[in-house]
């Protein structure tokens, strides 16, 4: 290779990061109308817990099946603030109707924002470390690390379904109004948020980047490939996964409060079993081995299922089904690893 | 390295691809809104049409389909043939305020039907009342709400637990057992229920829920047959029915000893808990497909011509086949079918139905329905033992009755 291809080559990645930026935060906002706006802020909220699923999964060798708890945990501490903000003083509406008189002492504190905003990324963190902190270094790891996430997620559903004067139970958190000081309904709010959302998953994007590249993300690979030798090395692998699988969780959290405003809505039935695994499902098919496939997965899978669903309401689902078994049949790997194989089979010929 | 960034490369390329094809699709469905012309009126159905509520709301949205059909045959509305969008809820909240926002934003409907959750209904009600656009939703459920932008066909609590209470009340039924799915309707209801019965002089001996769609239920039946009481109140919803009554049926239970009412449980149900196992049971609402009314004569036999001689009508239906027939009536009144209009003409309008008269309050935007309770007979049907004779004004926030005072 001559220097002046190497130099195309390093320049080509921020290129089309700055490409895509543009049509992202420039194009969209100018041609989509509101409601379709609304539709892909959502896809990027589930692209920026997809990105933590990369970084666990498909850097870090964790399936995790229970992302859908730590969004959860960001959605309802967002959630929280904005219908303590909403009431003003009083009960939040469905405390009303589920019979309770006083606000519960678990609420109090999420009246305030900063509280709140921080909780969004230090409750799921923190629970993502507990949990990593007692399982990887126990060396819990494969489909029993799958399955005890899995079954996190589940127990959090029947939690919060269980206690209806404290979460809303299966209605979860809805009807909200202001979102710091603006009409959270309004089309400019709903553009803000928007760009925001976009924003915020161009720079974790980034960050994340950054650190599959630096020391710490070669050692994760390392643990991912295998994890008895980077021991003997004198690492300790327990570490280096606790911390991944806190980032991601923090990710996720991110994306649960980001959700709030955009959608309107948090309950159960957003982070349970179910969800968590089309998250994985979407990760998979973008291609979980490297970070953009699996932000791209997010959006092509929520496209998707928006576009199946209100073009064949009595069929969407089996398309859903059929796109997925099809990706996985042709590129293993997902788009992304089909995408790179094309490229490297031009460059063979070339 | 130089793999990874092509492959970057590669992956937003097709970011890129996939962002065009979702603006090419916006502007494909905008040129689909205006082409519906004068000609027609667009209409949103919003049912769960795959998930675990599909079961029940594909025969609403059926029943709903129904009415539109006979109301285009029929000329149409104010000339103009009723156009139905159909949606998929995918028992998912989140997405039942997806898809109400898309017929209304994208699809430009003048009224949506849809729901059958209380879940549903709360995550679309933000939606309606934002953009100012008309719900109707066709499902009893459990009051204290009242939204300005959604009219309510089915029966609130004053029109179908209250009258429910009263009939066990009236048999010297003493003491109750509580029975239901962990979510807003059932403890809403239970709540209604306690209330009842402590300015009634009854007595409730255990109040008991389970996760909606749990099956295990021996120990529940266990708890009940150590407590004795005079009747079971059941606000259990969907498959946990089945399991619930199987068990009841084996712990040796019989409904003349120990008579459970049901709430959610109709024609459509009876069929699904295998009749052995629920017939002499009660049941609450305010409309079966045994009514007679040459309306609901009418209705049944259409229903049967069009879905299948083995299919069964039930209230839920009937409610959401009605809605479409109130709402084009008060379209005809208003002489419009813009939204602010439709509100102020509907007050008022009232209509023959299945279940008899049903007219429609405007100060809440419920509706006047009679109340009637049932027993499943051995052949699936329920037979209507009791009636309340006349169509009960709506009363979401139970505000006329004495003993709901510290409710809401």
């Amino acid at each position: 290779m001559t220097a002046p291809e190497r130099s195309v080559r390093r320049w080509q990645g921020p290129a089309v990061f700055t490409a895509v930026a543009v049509l992202a935060l420039v194009a969209a906002p100018l041609l989509l109308e509101p409601f379709r706006l609304g539709l892909l802020a959502k896809y990027l909220c589930y692209a920026i817990v997809a990105l933590g699923i990369g970084l666990a999964w498909g850097q870090g060798g964790m399936l995790t099946l229970g992302q859908g708890v730590f969004f959860g945990l960001g959605g309802y501490a967002m959630g929280m603030y904005l219908k303590l903000n909403d009431a003003a003083g009083d009960l939040p509406d469905f405390m009303v109707w589920s019979g309770v008189e006083k606000l519960p002492a678990l609420w109090t504190p999420f009246g305030n924002p900063v509280f709140a905003l921080a909780m969004v990324v230090v409750l799921p963190a923190a629970v993502a470390l507990l949990l990593g902190a007692l399982v990887f270094r126990q060396r819990v790891r494969g489909a029993y690390f799958a399955i005890l996430t899995q079954a996190l997620a589940a127990a959090l559903v029947i939690l919060l379904v269980g206690q209806q004067g404290l979460t809303g139970g299966t209605n979860g958190l809805t009807n909200f109004f202001d979102f710091f000081g603006r009409d959270v309904a309004a089309d400019e709010t709903q553009r803000g948020l928007y760009l925001l959302v976009a924003v915020v998953l161009g720079a974790l994007y980034l960050g994340a980047r950054q650190l599959v590249r630096s020391r710490f993300g070669r050692l994760l690979l390392a643990v991912r490939d295998g994890e008895d030798r980077v021991r003997f090395l004198g690492y300790n692998p327990a570490t280096v996964k606790t911390l991944t699988f806190a980032v991601s969780a923090g990710m996720a959290g991110i994306a649960g409060a980001l959700f709030v405003p955009v959608v309107g809505i948090i309950s159960p039935a957003l982070l349970g079993v179910v969800p968590s695994l089309e998250l994985v499902v979407a990760v998979a098919v973008g291609g979980r081995f490297a970070l953009a496939g699996a932000v791209l997965g997010a959006v092509v899978m929520g496209y998707a299922r928006t576009y199946f669903s209100e073009e064949l309401p009595d069929a969407w689902l089996y398309l859903q089904g059929a796109l997925f078994v099809l990706v996985m049949a042709l590129a293993p790997k997902g788009i992304a690893g089909l995408a790179a194989n094309l490229v490297r089979r031009r460059e063979a010929r070339a | 390295m130089r793999n990874s960034l092509w492959r970057t490369g590669a992956a937003f390329t097709l970011a890129a691809v996939t962002l065009a094809a979702c603006a090419g699709q916006s502007s494909t469905n905008d040129t689909a809104a205006s082409s519906g012309g004068s000609d027609t009126i667009k209409v949103g159905i919003l049912h769960s049409l795959s998930g675990t509520m599909a079961i029940s709301e594909v025969t609403v949205r059926d029943a709903e389909l129904l009415a539109i059909e006979e109301i285009n045959a029929a000329g149409g509305v104010l000339g103009k043939k009723l156009e139905p969008v159909v949606e998929d809820g995918a028992s998912d909240w989140p997405t039942f305020a997806e898809k109400a926002t898309k017929l209304i934003a994208q699809d430009k409907v003048a009224t949506v039907f849809g729901g059958w959750t209380s879940a549903s209904r709360k995550a679309m009600l933000p939606v309606f009342e934002k953009r100012k656009a008309l719900l109707w939703y066709p499902v009893q459920y459990e009051g204290l709400e009242s939204s300005p932008y959604i009219f309510y066909t089915g029966a609130t609590t004053n029109q179908q637990i209250v009258p429910g209470l009263d009939y066990l009340k009236e048999k010297g039924k003493k003491k109750l057992f509580l029975v239901g799915s962990d979510y807003v309707f059932p403890r809403t209801a239970n709540k209604i229920i306690k209330a009842y019965a402590a300015a009634n002089g009854m007595e409730v001996l255990g109040e008991e829920y389970t996760p909606l769609g749990h099956t295990e239920y021996s120990t529940l039946v266990n708890k009940i047959v150590e407590a004795k009481p005079d009747a079971v109140f059941n606000t259990l919803n969907g498959d946990s029915n089945v399991a619930f009554f199987k068990q009841l049926k084996s712990a040796g239970i019989s409904a003349d000893q120990m008579p459970v009412m049901s709430v959610s449980v109709a024609e459509e149900e009876v069929r699904g808990i295998g009749v052995d196992n629920v017939a002499g049971h009660l049941v609450a609402w305010n409309y079966y497909q045994t009514t007679d009314t040459p309306a609901n004569e009418k209705f049944v036999a259409a229903f049967k011509a069009k879905y299948g001689a083995d299919k069964v009508t039930s209230d839920p239906m009937e409610a959401g086949y009605n809605a479409v027939y109130l709402w084009a009536e008060a379209v005809k009144k208003a002489g419009t079918s813009e939204v602010e209009a439709v509100k102020k003409a509907a007050g008022g309008v009232s209509l023959d139905r299945p279940e008899g008269e049903v007219t429609i309050d405007g100060d809440n935007q419920h509706v006047y329905k009679t109340a009637r309770i049932g027993v499943v007979q051995p052949d699936g049907q329920i037979k209507e033992v009791w009636n309340s004779g006349e169509p009960i004004k709506p009363d979401p926030y139970l505000k006329t009755y004495s003993w709901a005072g510290g409710l809401v």
